[in-house]
Formats: structure tokens, C-alpha cells, sequence
């Protein structure tokens, strides 16, 4: 018997609508985010600042419904355990807590894929979607001479956000190779089903020329200084830098699915990551267990509302108070505009692929918990190491306190390259319960 | 670094300096609008860091506030009068406090 319906990980979009619609049809529902308030990071703090475009207000919209549904809300809790048959374990207020739910639906985000240069472990570098927190939830604006580099559609969002708000930058340092858009044109007669997605990339990019923000093309970008980033190496030649962001596109965040016994992943070869093998609904290989939004593969944030809601309908389904009619009646519109929004997707992942692991060179680290460089992994595989697991007994790359949240996909990438074989074949890191780092005075409360 | 574009409304203080703050904002937001690079010292060659990602991946972030040692500045809202400094290494047990 469940303690709730529905347990739902994660206040982003996908997490909020997903709640809400549970709601609406009858089902008890306890949501669980790290944060302190709700949006995900996509919608970070969005009930605290003006909004000022589309996007925006999406996001006022889903925390105001998610806020007035009577979900059991629980900000500032970490999930660390989900069991079989629906037991999830979590920390809140520094003790321990546990529940049994009939369905879990995860929505656990995307997060940035790492993009190793040397020097990249200096204080002064940081990632794009750091910066782009730090906009969104304190104001701070980059100021000085602050660089970004990399490649990705959120690269030029954050420029133009940061611009907007006042911000200066000295330069960006595009590091994808030329030809991308021819490579991704066959795709773009179907992303103009959804042709708002192309229209917002111009205008960023028409803001960041007009604001006579440099955007150079380069090959290789380094960090250098004693203690923190003084200068960047663009293709060699020096810059002064006082902060250098860092971007290469985001991958499904599958810390937690990764370690549900049984619960299968698949390698995206268009977005060149693992993502959880699921049905049109969100159901995963694991009776009870789905996922909804980015961390089911990247679609972005009005995509993950949509995958929210047909998971929380399927859930209603499973449980009971829906027939399997009715759950499609229900569904069609939901669906029909989610297919719409999933339109562009193959001329985005075209346009903006990651960029090689291959190139990055020996001595830069890849796992910055444990220090280990890219030329530690190699020798490993050079020495028979056929997966990033085995990487871990080998050089200890993935052990640290992040767990292989950061370098995992580089890791991967790096064994993969160095084999000379589809990644697709190429075991990724395998996760194990804690998910997060765990206190015995927290795990103590359990016994209470 | 960066700059702010909202005032700040109370003081934290960092290895027992004062740093002007917004409560509710992020620690680690605070101290990289103090001109902050560096939050602790890594246990493997102790080099310096700051954070990576500000949204409580990478754990670069680690600090010490109020006693409480390896605590990610990123995840934890700003009350006025908190005490932070850097996390030097792993996370330590001193036997001479436990006394």
C-alpha cells in the first residue's frame, strides 16, 4: 500500500506540470526539488523577477498552477534512494526521510555536458549555465573581461541575456567547426513547424553584433594563471581574462535512473549522450517508475511541460482513475502540440554538435574530483580498459564527490575515441544509491 | 568577475572579513560578487577552486559555514551573519574540538 500516488522529482517544468495534472485528476502528489523555490533552472527564481519575455511568463504560469494544485511542495530535499516496488529516500532539513509512492515520476533536468580545456579547474572558469544562474537568481552580471567559448544555443542566449541586463563581454570564442549549418539544413523544412525556436537563435544573435560583442571562430582555447585565470590561449594567442564561461550543449541528467536496478538506457546517437529507454508516455523499463522532460532526452522547457502532464495522465491510468480511452481523449491535444515542440529538435542537434573528445589533449583533466587527465584514461585503455567503469578501478576518474556528474560524459567520450568504436557500445559510468553525498547524522533520523 | 545589478541588504562574512549580501541569495553568488575566484583547496593536490556549475553538481564549491564543513556554497541561501570560510581538503576531524 503507498503512503502517495505520485512522487515526483524535480520543480522545473516537466516536475511542475506533471504535479499540477496529477493533481487535477484526483491523486495524491509529494514533489521533492534540491532548490529553494520552484522553476528548475530554466525558470530559476522566476516568481521573484519581472517577467520579460515568453519564456517567462511560461514559467510564472506553471508555478502559479503548481503553487495553488496542493502538492505536498518539499524544497531544499535531496533524493538519495529509490527502492523497488516505489520506495524513494531523501534528506530535508538535514534528516532523512522516506516514503512509498505508486508511481515516481522523475524529472531530474538536463545538465551541462563538460567541455575539458586545459586549465579549466582554474577559479575564474566556470560554465555558461553558471553564469546564467548567477544572472537569474542574484542579478550579477559579467563584468570585466569575461569571455565564452564553446558552442551551443544556451552560449547565445546568455550572451544576449547578460547583455541585456547590462553586462559586458570581451569576446565569444565559437569552437564549432565550420559547415555546421549545411549539415543541418535537410532538417529545417520540419523544424519550421515550430519556427519560434529559429526566430529567438537570430535574435540573440542579432543582440550580441549589435552590442559589437567579437564572435571569433577557433580551434583550441586554454586557461592559464598562478592560482586563477589571468589570461585565455585563443588557437595560441593570449588574452587577458578575468572570468572564461564555458558551454558544449546538455545532456540528460540520469543520475538516479541509472541506478534503479533493471531501469534500461539507450545512446542517442543525434544528441550523443545515454538517456532512459522509454514509451510515449514516459514509462521506463521499471513498472512504476517514469520520467518526464530533459532527463528523458533534451527537448527543452515547453517540451518537458508537455511529457509532464502525459506522464501524470498515464500515472492516473496506471492508478486507476482513468481507462486507457479516456487517457488518450485526454492526452491528444498534449501530445499533438509535444510533437510540434520536438519538431526543430533534429535541426538543433545537427546545427550544434558536441565537440570531439578526441581533441582534447593528454594532459588535460577530464575528472576534476579525482584529477585524473585525459591521458591517464588512454593509457588505461591502452592497457585493456574497455568501459568508463573500469576506468574507475583504473585511475579513479568518477569516484569523487560529484560521482561522475561532471566528467562522466567526457569519460565516456574519451574511451569511446580511443577504442576507435561507437559509443553506443561503450558502457557509461554506473551510478549507485546514495545519488548524493549522505551524512550518518542524516541516515540516524531514519531510526527515530 | 561580475557585477550586481540589485543592492545588497545584509553582511556574511568570509575567513572573518565582512562581504556585503542579499539574504536568499546563493553563498556562492555572494562571494563571486565580492570578487571571490577561490572556495576551498581540493584534497587530492590541493589546488585552488570556485564553482563549476552553481546548481549543485560539481561540488567546487565546497565551503565550511558556521563549523559545518563541505557544505556546496551554491545550494545554500544567504542569512545574515553567516561565517564561511574555505574547505582546505577533505573534510576533517579535529580530536582536540571533540574533547
Amino acid at each position: 500500500m503507498s503512503d502517495v500516488d505520485v512522487l515526483v522529482l524535480g520543480a522545473g517544468p516537466a516536475g511542475m506540470a506533471a504535479a499540477t495534472e496529477a493533481r487535477s485528476r484526483g491523486l495524491s502528489v509529494l514533489l521533492l526539488d534540491e532548490n529553494a523555490l520552484p522553476g528548475g533552472q530554466i525558470h530559476r527564481a522566476v516568481e521573484s523577477r519581472a517577467a520579460k519575455d515568453a519564456q517567462d511568463r511560461d514559467g510564472a504560469a506553471l508555478v502559479t498552477a503548481f503553487r495553488a494544485s496542493g502538492t505536498d511542495y518539499r524544497p531544499g530535499a535531496t533524493l538519495w534512494a529509490v527502492e523497488p516496488g516505489g520506495k524513494v529516500f531523501w534528506s530535508e532539513a538535514g534528516a532523512a526521510r522516506s516514503i512509498t509512492a505508486g508511481r515516481l515520476i522523475l524529472c531530474a533536468g538536463a545538465t551541462e555536458r563538460p567541455l575539458p580545456i586545459p586549465g579549466w579547474t582554474l577559479p575564474g572558469v566556470m560554465s555558461v549555465g553558471a553564469a546564467q544562474i548567477a544572472l537569474k537568481s542574484a542579478g550579477l552580471v559579467p563584468e570585466g573581461r569575461v569571455w565564452i567559448a564553446g558552442q551551443g544555443p544556451l552560449l547565445l542566449l546568455y550572451a544576449a541575456q547578460a547583455l541585456d541586463r547590462g553586462g559586458r563581454l570581451a569576446g565569444i570564442i565559437d569552437l564549432s567547426p565550420a559547415g555546421a549549418f549545411s549539415r543541418a539544413a535537410r532538417h529545417l523544412p520540419r523544424a519550421l513547424m515550430a519556427p519560434e525556436y529559429l526566430l529567438r537563435g537570430l535574435q540573440w544573435e542579432r543582440r550580441i553584433r549589435a552590442a559589437g560583442v567579437p564572435i571569433r571562430r577557433a580551434a583550441r582555447i586554454a586557461a592559464e594563471g598562478e592560482g586563477r585565470l589571468t589570461r585565455i590561449l585563443v588557437d595560441g594567442l593570449p588574452e587577458p581574462a578575468d572570468l572564461l564561461l564555458l558551454h558544449d550543449g546538455v545532456v540528460p541528467n540520469t543520475q538516479v535512473t541509472r541506478a534503479i536496478a533493471g531501469c534500461a538506457h539507450e545512446w542517442d546517437p543525434a544528441q550523443r549522450c545515454f538517456r532512459p529507454v522509454l514509451d510515449a508516455w514516459g514509462n521506463t523499463s521499471v513498472e512504476g517508475v517514469m520520467v518526464a522532460g530533459d532527463s528523458g532526452g533534451i527537448g527543452g522547457g515547453r517540451a518537458a511541460a508537455l511529457a509532464g502532464r502525459l506522464a501524470a495522465i498515464e500515472a492516473a491510468r496506471a492508478l486507476g482513475r482513468l481507462s486507457r480511452d479516456q487517457r488518450d481523449a485526454v492526452a491528444g491535444r498534449t501530445r499533438l502540440e509535444l510533437n510540434r515542440q520536438m519538431a526543430p529538435r533534429a535541426f538543433l542537434d545537427a546545427l550544434f554538435p558536441p565537440l570531439p573528445p578526441a581533441a582534447i589533449a593528454d594532459a588535460t583533466i577530464l575528472c576534476r574530483c579525482e584529477e585524473v587527465t585525459a591521458g591517464r584514461v588512454r593509457q588505461a585503455v591502452a592497457l585493456g580498459c574497455l568501459g568508463a567503469n573500469q576506468t574507475k578501478a583504473f585511475t579513479r576518474a568518477g569516484m569523487g564527490p560529484c560521482q561522475g556528474r561532471i566528467c562522466g560524459p567526457a569519460v565516456h567520450g574519451v574511451v569511446a575515441a580511443a577504442r576507435g568504436v561507437d559509443p553506443a557500445g561503450v558502457d557509461p559510468f554506473r551510478t549507485r544509491f546514495p545519488t548524493k553525498p549522505l551524512t550518518l547524522g542524516e541516515l540516524a533520523a531514519l531510526a527515530g | 568577475m561580475f557585477r550586481r545589478t540589485e543592492p545588497t541588504d545584509c553582511s556574511i562574512t568570509w575567513e572573518g572579513r565582512d562581504i556585503p549580501a542579499r539574504a536568499g541569495e546563493s553563498l556562492a553568488a555572494a562571494l563571486l560578487a565580492a570578487g571571490i575566484a577561490t572556495f576551498r583547496a581540493t584534497p587530492v593536490s590541493a589546488s585552488p577552486r570556485g564553482p563549476l556549475c552553481l546548481m549543485g553538481a560539481c561540488f567546487d564549491c565546497l565551503v565550511e559555514v558556521d563549523g559545518v564543513q563541505n557544505t556546496q556554497a551554491c545550494m545554500l541561501p544567504v542569512r545574515a551573519g553567516m561565517r564561511a570560510a574555505p574547505q582546505r581538503g577533505a573534510r576533517h576531524f579535529d580530536i582536540e574540538d571533540a574533547a
